[in-house]
């Protein structure tokens, strides 16, 4: 890999993230790509936890930590400050889980990219509550096993698409990243960075210990969730350019759900129907970027 | 300068007069003339800061939560549903320790939809560990808000200045306004020790274990009890460069009283002039006039009272299953001192009811003939209601 970047490292050993974990990895990128000027808002989210309790921290940035439900509101604070301070050079970003954004802190997320606020809103997914004992959230994808969706009551809906959500209040950049795909993930972020305005990044960030996988199989499951295309990788610029990054398709979506056992409960009709599912919107994606399957 | 003010316009003109950085505001249940003024200044370059348009109240605080963790001073106002929206986020400020200040107008809480003064909404954010301050003129209102924020700025908590709805926040007083010289030697530039720089990374607010957390929350104790000693200095200064002071409580006809009234917001100035009208019949009354609630002036209540024969509370608002709130902290000042004066709860003017002379006046009587309170609360003026079967 030629990536200067990757050089760089903001965090520490010492975390308190689980063996396999994906937000582990998607933060450590995201730092080597955004640097040390760089102010971090962290609302409630496995990375509460994660960056270690007072007064040790795994981040070598400035951090504050924040109400579930204010990412986009407790960013737009610090930026306004560093403006008035006369500090415009410092990057803000929110480094959020699937609960804070799709669910908690969506309205301060849509009140803030509304305003066009001049910050990086991240979504680190692993769709569901983790840090709290995996309950579903709206994040959570169809046919997935949490402890709030257990038995025969697994859930029965689609997971909420975050990217097109974003994408509506027409924000000058929006795109998805994969923990499995680290170039194309710090090539995002350094992207996010040179654009002025409210700048969104979707990243898949897998959980062996909510998705029932052992944890040396966090990257491969990252993986083909892009070539399975159930978790594409795109980029929309102000709200209407698409790009799709990667056109795998080399896997069925069966494979995918059959490593995890939060889907175990699955019958072949049902993996049917999420295929059908998962190739509706991969459609749909390439409608919106102008090409046809 | 000598102008003819409302109450919000004299919020208005002492943040400006603070040189406030961030202002974010939310336009809830209604918001006041205040946050449309600072917008004005703001657009106009009459104050050089930033101007947070968000989308809830919640956000609002959240926005000013990571405005001062950045260093700089920050203002909002608010009241009743907005402030109640805040109120986990009011936590949040006090126990980040962030000097936050907040205009609140205290107007009802719904239902049913009532915008008129009522301070259940204040009061019921009395344990979120934000200093309260409460107004009688809009004089007060204007000198609270410059001193709020050197007092918070000296113990490291948030503060509220509360106005009355209608009675002080739209009623036009002639208001002397300081001049930006006059303010500035009152009150420094803001200068936090820890705050977010890439400079110096700290970790702000982070997971606290039971190791840490107790001693957090006994730090915040303390600075409450230091903001009590420091509220005196802070009015002193003030008074030196502008010449006017209030003091924590104050004392109205208060050394020969028999029977002594505690007031708090415009009631103390209904109270003022029933004083006046009973004083002339050669009644011995008087009142305590309560502006800090928060950190509650728990000696001063005690040593004014505790020389009185009887005690009356005129309470704005009302804590159900128990009694008016100021009635319950003037109790609890009180217990533990022998022999002190029983304490006759009254309720009156909720939802923007007028609270009257005729009214205290009556309230007086009925005390002076009693030996005792007939209940733990007496509501004032209650009319027949048909109510549904």
């Amino acid at each position: 890999m030629q990536l200067e970047a990757m050089d760089r490292e903001l965090m520490c050993s010492g975390h308190v993230g689980c063996p396999g974990c994906g937000a582990t990895i998607a933060m450590r990128f995201m730092l080597k790509a955004l640097g040390e000027k760089t102010v971090m808002v962290l609302p409630a989210c496995c990375w509460s936890v994660i960056a270690g309790p007072f007064p040790q921290s795994s981040l070598k940035i400035p951090v504050i930590h924040t109400a579930f439900e204010t990412g986009g509101a407790t960013a737009s604070g610090v930026r306004a400050a560093l403006d008035m301070r006369g500090d415009e050079e410092t990057t803000v970003v929110t480094w959020a889980g699937d609960g804070g954004t799709f669910d908690i802190g969506f309205q301060a997320l849509s009140g803030a990219v509304e305003r066009n606020e001049n910050f990086i809103y991240i979504c680190y997914d692993n769709e569901a509550y983790m840090n709290t004992g995996i309950q579903r959230s709206s994040s959570t994808p169809y046919g997935a096993w949490t402890t709030t969706t257990s038995g025969s009551d697994w859930k029965k809906l689609r997971k909420k698409n975050i990217v097109e959500a974003l994408v509506a209040h027409r924000i000058p950049y929006a795109a998805t990243a994969n923990i499995a795909y680290p170039e194309d993930l710090v090539r995002k972020v350094k992207k996010a960075k040179e654009v002025k305005g409210s700048r969104f990044l979707h990243i898949y960030a897998s959980c062996p210990t909510g998705w029932r996988i052992p944890s040396e199989m966090s990257i491969k499951i990252a993986r083909m969730a892009v070539q399975t295309n159930i978790f594409p990788l795109y980029e929309v610029e102000n709200g209407v350019n698409y790009t799709i990054n990667v056109k795998p398709r080399e896997y069925l979506v069966r494979e995918y759900f059959k490593l995890q056992g939060r889907f175990r409960h699955l019958s072949e009709e049902d993996l049917d129907q999420i295929q059908a599912m998962v190739n509706e919107d991969w459609e749909l994606l390439l409608r919106k970027a102008g090409e046809h399957a | 300068m000598k102008k003819v003010l409302e109450g919000s316009q004299a919020v208005a003109e002492a943040v400006r007069l603070a040189k406030v950085q961030v202002i974010s505001a939310y336009p809830i249940t209604p918001q006041t003339h205040i946050v449309e003024l600072l917008s004005d200044y703001v657009t106009t370059g009459k104050m050089n800061a930033k101007y947070l348009r968000v989308e809830s109240e919640h956000s609002c605080m959240a926005a000013l939560i990571g405005a001062q963790s950045a260093g700089v001073r920050t203002f909002t106002a608010t009241c009743s549903q907005g402030l109640a929206l805040m109120h986990e986020l009011l936590h949040w400020a006090s126990g980040a320790r962030l000097p936050i200040v907040m205009g609140e107008v205290n107007r009802a809480l719904a239902p049913g939809w009532n915008i008129w003064s009522d301070q259940t909404d204040s009061l019921a954010q009395r344990d979120t560990g934000w200093m309260q301050i409460y107004c009688e003129d809009s004089q007060e209102v204007l000198d609270s808000t410059i001193m709020a924020y050197r007092l918070a700025e000296r113990v490291n908590l948030p503060a509220m200045v509360v106005l009355d709805a209608f009675f002080l926040s739209h009623t036009y007083e002639p208001v002397d306004v300081p001049e930006q010289e006059e303010v500035d030697r009152f009150l420094p530039p803001y200068n936090p020790v820890f705050i977010l720089d890439p400079k110096h990374p700290y970790s702000l607010s982070p997971l606290v274990t039971p190791n840490a957390y107790l001693e957090m929350r006994h730090d915040i104790a303390l600075a409450m009890e230091d903001a009590l000693a420091i509220f005196d200095e802070v009015e002193g200064e003030f008074a030196r460069i502008l010449g006017r002071r209030y003091g924590m409580v104050e004392e109205i006809d208060c050394d020969d009283a028999d029977i002594v009234f505690v007031t708090s917001g415009t009631v103390t100035s209904t109270a003022r002039l029933a004083l006046e009208e009973l004083r002339a019949r050669g009644e011995k009354v008087g009142a305590l006039k309560i502006k800090l609630f928060r950190p509650f002036p728990v000696e001063a209540v005690r040593r004014v009272l505790g020389k009185a024969r009887k005690v009356i509370v005129v309470d704005r608002n009302f804590s159900f299953g128990a009694s008016g709130i100021f009635a319950q902290e003037v109790r609890a000042a009180l217990c533990n001192s022998p022999g002190h004066p029983p304490v006759f709860g009254y309720i009156a003017g909720l939802g923007g009811r007028d609270i009257t002379t005729q009214m205290l006046s009556n309230i007086y009587f009925e005390v002076k003939k009693s030996e005792a309170p007939r209940r733990e609360s007496v509501w004032v003026g209650l009319q027949e209601v048909n109510r549904a079967t």
